[in-house]
């Protein structure tokens, strides 16, 4: 679209005048000065990255955005967020509009090198599955040869899909659309045969935009990894550590018991991996260059891992999503944190 | 001055002025300053964006046109597969630009024209229609055409299952149109060759029967001769190679139509989008075209004895064409940069090839620098083309 040409171009012209954040020192620094954390997000993906009906980002991705302004400043409303589209996305943050990208990204090989990005631990593991009109009398994505597939453009799911055809020896059609309400349209009016993008954005697709949820199943097959976490930018490491450390104090907080509700009680806790953490013991946040309450700040204002996750796409949300792969390592998961000392 | 000096011819009146006063060498100095000015501001712009780049370890250059696409392209004139290279996928998304610019203008043209024409009738009820068509058409922006179009083909047609079947192999659902095709078989190439050898014998006769009727006034059945040979010259040739009538008919099998070929909804919609939009303009520019003659030269030729037709052909299109072509030409323009917004209805143009392969890569400004290179070349072409036509019926002095 001409408007995203202009974007790029906006951008390319960006890079070029920009003498850009990361020139200016280390990106903690220019963050402080501003007062807030700048974070890229999608515009409108159900409980990754939403504005709700007041107009405030409500999320899985907007709430570690939070985390690290929480981290930061003591306060999880001092970030502002920037809605960018899937081509945007890298530009803006290359070029120092955004501090953090946290916007339901796949951390892949030449994204992690040749596009000068850092990426902080996954936040959510995903993978890519395929939706189909239950009409259409098929249960596996082995049955798809042939088949027409709506695909949203500037996403990894393209690629991974072209793929998945080629390794079974299966032959597919492609709609390639670039809006995300129009290839949800397009799905809907029965262009397309199968519908194929994240699994969790599929279940809130169906959950909240198709005429019928119950006319549509999910196959069960994945056919990638989709680790989908924060990036910041590549050769600044202090913000990138204090990005990471956030997550995985998070995870730390879910591992200890650590809540919201119960995190003032935890202060006076015995338990020295506690006091680590909370900052009763310093040194910590010392060693990030943070407020030695750096943790406590985040679990006080945004929760630790397993509020986030159920807050935004657990079973009582309508994305319906059990913890699975995103459980604690203690509980079959893959959330693990590296030990807080 | 130093040239007029050595030349012994300096003009005896002109005081001697010192170089700041010459307006000549000021303009020279000034048109200097500007250009390196604006080399100097290019440079920094380039050395900056490659030092940020290397910088933050980003890659830079074309290399990744010759690494593996590896994602798949819904319509191709050319085969593709997600093997081949971005260079090659960045082609296919090219001709399929090419391909809808093309039969845009076409179509466009010939409905611009029509509608100029009907907009000039003294037939009342065809005249507010044309007015009609062009005042809502051209006043609506062409992105919301192009989903209107988009959602009306995909909402009123049927999934393949029940596609419509109005003549036998033909097969309509919204997945696009489907028509039986020429099966494989060499003679087809030469029936193609065998078309373009008798467009150009018809060229070539019609300057003969010109340059004949002008030097003898005698005339020559030019139309019919053409038809003629337009028709002769290929079924020969199809005769010759055994007349193969075996048909690729398209056949419902597992979720699609096989076989036969295919017209895409995303294509449809874009062409008609793109047609309907453009040809309200030319229709403006045909009938302004057509007024801008004087009625005296109507007046004249019917005084002559001449035919209506030959009237509309002969005295009034010529003068009519000189001021349509110029402003066309825009339109021209025009229709092949709005085919850039296929990518909004998924089809899979050089704009929407380009931003998989900007995504992919990450890549920005070398796939920017790529598509506004090629439309400014197509541009440029489609100018160059017009200019020397504007120039072929310009109106020769004598």
């Amino acid at each position: 679209m001409k408007t995203k040409i202009l974007a790029a171009m906006g951008t390319a012209v960006a890079i070029a005048l920009g003498a850009s954040a990361a020139v200016a020192g280390p990106t903690l620094t220019a963050v402080k000065q501003k007062g807030f954390v700048q974070c890229g997000v999608n515009p409108g993906l159900p409980g990754f990255s939403n504005p709700d009906s007041q107009g405030n980002w409500q999320g899985l991705d907007v709430d570690f955005c939070r985390a690290v302004g929480a981290a930061i400043f003591g306060d999880a409303k001092a970030v502002r967020f920037t809605p960018l589209s899937a081509q945007q996305r890298f530009t803006a943050l290359q070029s120092g509009e955004i501090d953090i990208l946290s916007r339901n990204t796949t951390w892949s090989l030449t994204r992690d090198t040749s596009l000068g990005l850092n990426f902080a631990p996954t936040t959510f593991y995903d993978g890519q599955g395929f939706m189909v009109p239950k009409s259409l009398g098929v249960s596996h994505a082995t049955e798809l040869n042939g088949a027409t597939v709506c695909v949203q453009s500037g996403t990894t799911t393209e690629l991974n899909l072209a793929d998945y055809f080629r390794s079974k020896g299966m032959t597919f059609q492609p709609v390639v659309i670039e809006s995300f309400d129009e290839v949800n349209a397009a799905f809907f009016a029965g262009r397309c045969d199968v519908y194929t993008t994240d699994a969790s954005g599929m279940a809130s697709i169906r959950s909240t935009l198709a005429p019928n949820p119950d006319d549509y199943i999910i196959l069960p097959e994945l056919i990638s990894k989709e680790p989908l976490g924060p990036a910041v930018r590549h050769g600044d490491d202090e913000f990138f550590d204090i990005v990471k450390w956030v997550i995985y104090a998070t995870m730390e907080a879910e591992e200890r018991g650590i809540t919201s509700a119960n995190v003032d009680e935890q202060t006076k806790s015995q338990d020295p991996n506690v006091q680590r953490l909370l900052g009763t013991t310093p040194g910590m946040g010392q060693a990030l260059g943070l407020n030695e309450k750096w943790a406590y700040n985040i679990i006080k204002t945004v929760g630790n891992y397993g509020e986030i996750f159920d807050r935004n796409v657990g079973v009582k949300t309508p994305l319906k999503l059990e913890r699975g792969l995103n459980g604690l390592w203690t509980n079959g998961g893959l959330m693990y944190a590296p030990p807080v000392r | 001055m130093a040239i007029s000096r050595n030349l012994g011819n300096p003009a005896p009146q002109a005081p001697r002025r010192s170089l700041i006063n010459d307006p000549n060498a000021r303009a020279v100095f000034f048109q200097i300053l500007v250009l390196g000015g604006v080399a100097l501001l290019g440079w920094y712009l380039v050395t900056n964006v490659l030092e940020n780049l290397a910088r933050q370890n980003i890659a830079t250059g074309f290399s990744f046109l010759d690494r593996e696409a590896s994602f798949a392209i819904g319509e191709s004139l050319i085969a593709y597969s997600p093997a081949n290279s971005y260079s090659h996928a960045l082609l296919v998304g090219f001709l399929n630009t090419i391909k809808v610019a093309v039969l845009g203008i076409v179509l466009a043209t010939i409905l611009g024209t029509i509608i100029g024409i009907a907009r000039l009738s003294s037939n009342f009820l065809v005249a507010k229609l044309a007015s009609a068509f062009v005042e809502i058409v051209r006043n609506i922006p062409v992105l919301l055409q192009l989903f209107f179009w988009y959602a009306v083909i995909g909402e009123s047609l049927p999934n393949p299952r029940q596609a419509l079947n109005p003549i036998p192999g033909v097969f309509l659902s919204n997945r696009g149109m489907k028509i039986p095709a020429l099966a494989d078989d060499p003679i087809w190439i030469w029936v193609g060759l065998s078309i373009l050898v008798a467009i150009v014998g018809v060229w070539f006769l019609a300057r003969w029967a010109r340059k004949r009727q002008e030097a003898t006034g005698q005339q020559f059945p030019i139309v019919l001769a053409s038809i003629g040979v337009l028709i002769a010259v290929p079924l020969l040739t199809w005769l010759a190679g055994g007349a193969p009538t075996a048909l690729d008919v398209p056949e419902l099998q597992g979720f699609n139509f096989r076989g036969g070929s295919n017209m895409s909804p995303e294509f449809a919609a874009l062409l008609v989008g793109l047609t309907v939009y453009t040809s309200s303009f030319i229709a403006e520019i045909v009938r302004s075209g057509i007024r801008a003659v004087n009625w005296g030269q109507t007046e004249a030729a019917s005084a002559l004895g001449l035919h209506r037709g030959t009237i509309l052909r002969l005295v009034v299109l010529p003068q009519a064409l000189r001021i349509i072509v110029p402003p066309t030409t825009s339109q021209y323009l025009n229709l092949t940069k709005n085919s850039s917004l296929a990518v909004a209805i998924g089809y899979p143009d050089l704009v929407s090839v380009a931003n998989t392969t900007l995504n992919q890569t990450g890549q920005a400004i070398e796939a920017v620098a790529i598509m506004m290179t090629v439309y400014l070349t197509i541009s440029l072409g489609i100018s160059l083309f017009m200019n020397w036509y504007n120039k072929h019926i310009a109106l020769v002095e004598r």
